[in-house]
């Protein structure tokens, strides 16, 4: 079976902690930094779980500052 | 398990920043619909391949610096007057896309007169809308598009409509003219919301593009700073409120 494997590129110093693309994200990949912050203060998203990205772009898509790259392979063999 | 340096190949990005959109670090509060739109329009016109034809006519409110986040061509016109000048961009260079970029208190106040008028006589231009019911930039005064009880800093009781009339529908009264061809009204509040308001700009554009009259897409957003939400709370304020007085969908699709 075909199976889709994502990754997520997060640029942290764009990023103002919206947590919109954290909401937007089916399978509970994003998380917003508990403490640390960027060079603006804000608590930027990270990647808490990316081995459950399946590269469906929802992140990027809601993302208000175009902080998020997605990339996206789909392997035919059933890892 | 694959390794995640191996998915993070060129040949596998699926969605990023547009190229149209430049580094600059966006002024807008965090979650603002702005920042979505912005994005949208730098990925239209980079697909259409229209960045050296595009003539962008920023507003006065939070998107006067539009010019500073889109490397297109940009006008900065007077408070509300952004359709007067399109039409005059547009009129003097009919081979360009020409769209203007407004805000209610932009479009629906003090420029309604321009508004109308340059969608009545059928100007070929888009018109972009953003619609969050409150007067973001100056600190979420009430705008003609504000909804009835809604709570501002000059209606702090609400909106009452004894005092202050009816919450403005203006992407209504605009899809009355004959010189409109398309007006929709959409929202960025959800993926699936932004890829319809995507391919409705995109309609709009190409409407401008092919003469076929005025185009208006009104984005219904959000506005956390002025509402004093959580930005994942406003959408879901705008969701359960905006929704009933701004319901999302075509008002008018006559392009064939």
């Amino acid at each position: 079976m075909a199976k889709a494997k994502g990754a997520v590129d997060i640029n942290t110093e764009r990023c103002k902690g919206c947590e919109l693309c954290v909401v937007a994200c089916p399978c509970a990949v994003l998380a917003l930094q508990p403490k640390e912050v960027n060079n603006r203060g804000y608590h930027f998203a990270f990647v808490d779980n990316p081995q459950a990205c399946i590269g469906c772009a929802a992140c990027a898509t809601v993302c208000p500052d175009g902080c998020i790259t997605v990339y996206r392979m789909v392997s035919t063999s059933d890892l | 398990m694959d390794n995640s340096n191996d998915i993070k190949q060129t040949q596998n990005i699926v969605c990023t920043k547009p190229r149209l959109m430049n580094d600059n670090h966006m002024h807008y509060c965090p979650g603002c619909s702005h920042g979505v739109v912005h994005r949208l329009i730098a990925e239209i016109i980079e697909e259409m391949g229209a960045e050296n034809i595009t003539i962008g006519i920023a507003p006065v409110g939070c998107a006067v610096f539009a010019y500073n986040y889109i490397d297109i061509d940009w006008i900065e016109a007077a408070h509300g007057r952004a359709p007067a000048v399109a039409t005059a961009a547009k009129r003097l260079n009919p081979d360009r896309l020409v769209f203007t970029y407004q805000g209610d208190g932009d479009l629906a106040a003090i420029g309604t007169a321009e508004t109308i008028h340059a969608a009545n006589r059928g100007e070929n231009i888009a018109i972009i809308f953003i619609n969050n019911g409150i007067y973001g930039m100056t600190g979420g005064q009430m705008a003609p598009t504000t909804l009835e009880g809604m709570t501002t800093s000059t209606t702090p009781y609400g909106r009452r409509v004894d005092l202050n009339g009816y919450p403005l529908k203006i992407t209504e009264l605009l899809a009355q003219l004959p010189g409109t061809c398309y007006v929709t009204r959409q929202s960025v509040h959800t993926p699936a919301a932004v890829r319809k308001a995507k391919a409705a700009i995109r309609k709009a554009f190409e409407n401008s593009m092919a003469s076929r009259g005025t185009s208006v897409v009104e984005i219904v957003s959000t506005c956390s700073s002025g509402w004093k939400m959580t930005p994942v709370k406003a959408n879901r304020w705008m969701v359960d409120n905006m929704f009933e007085a701004y319901p999302p969908g075509d008002l008018k699709n006559e392009t064939r």
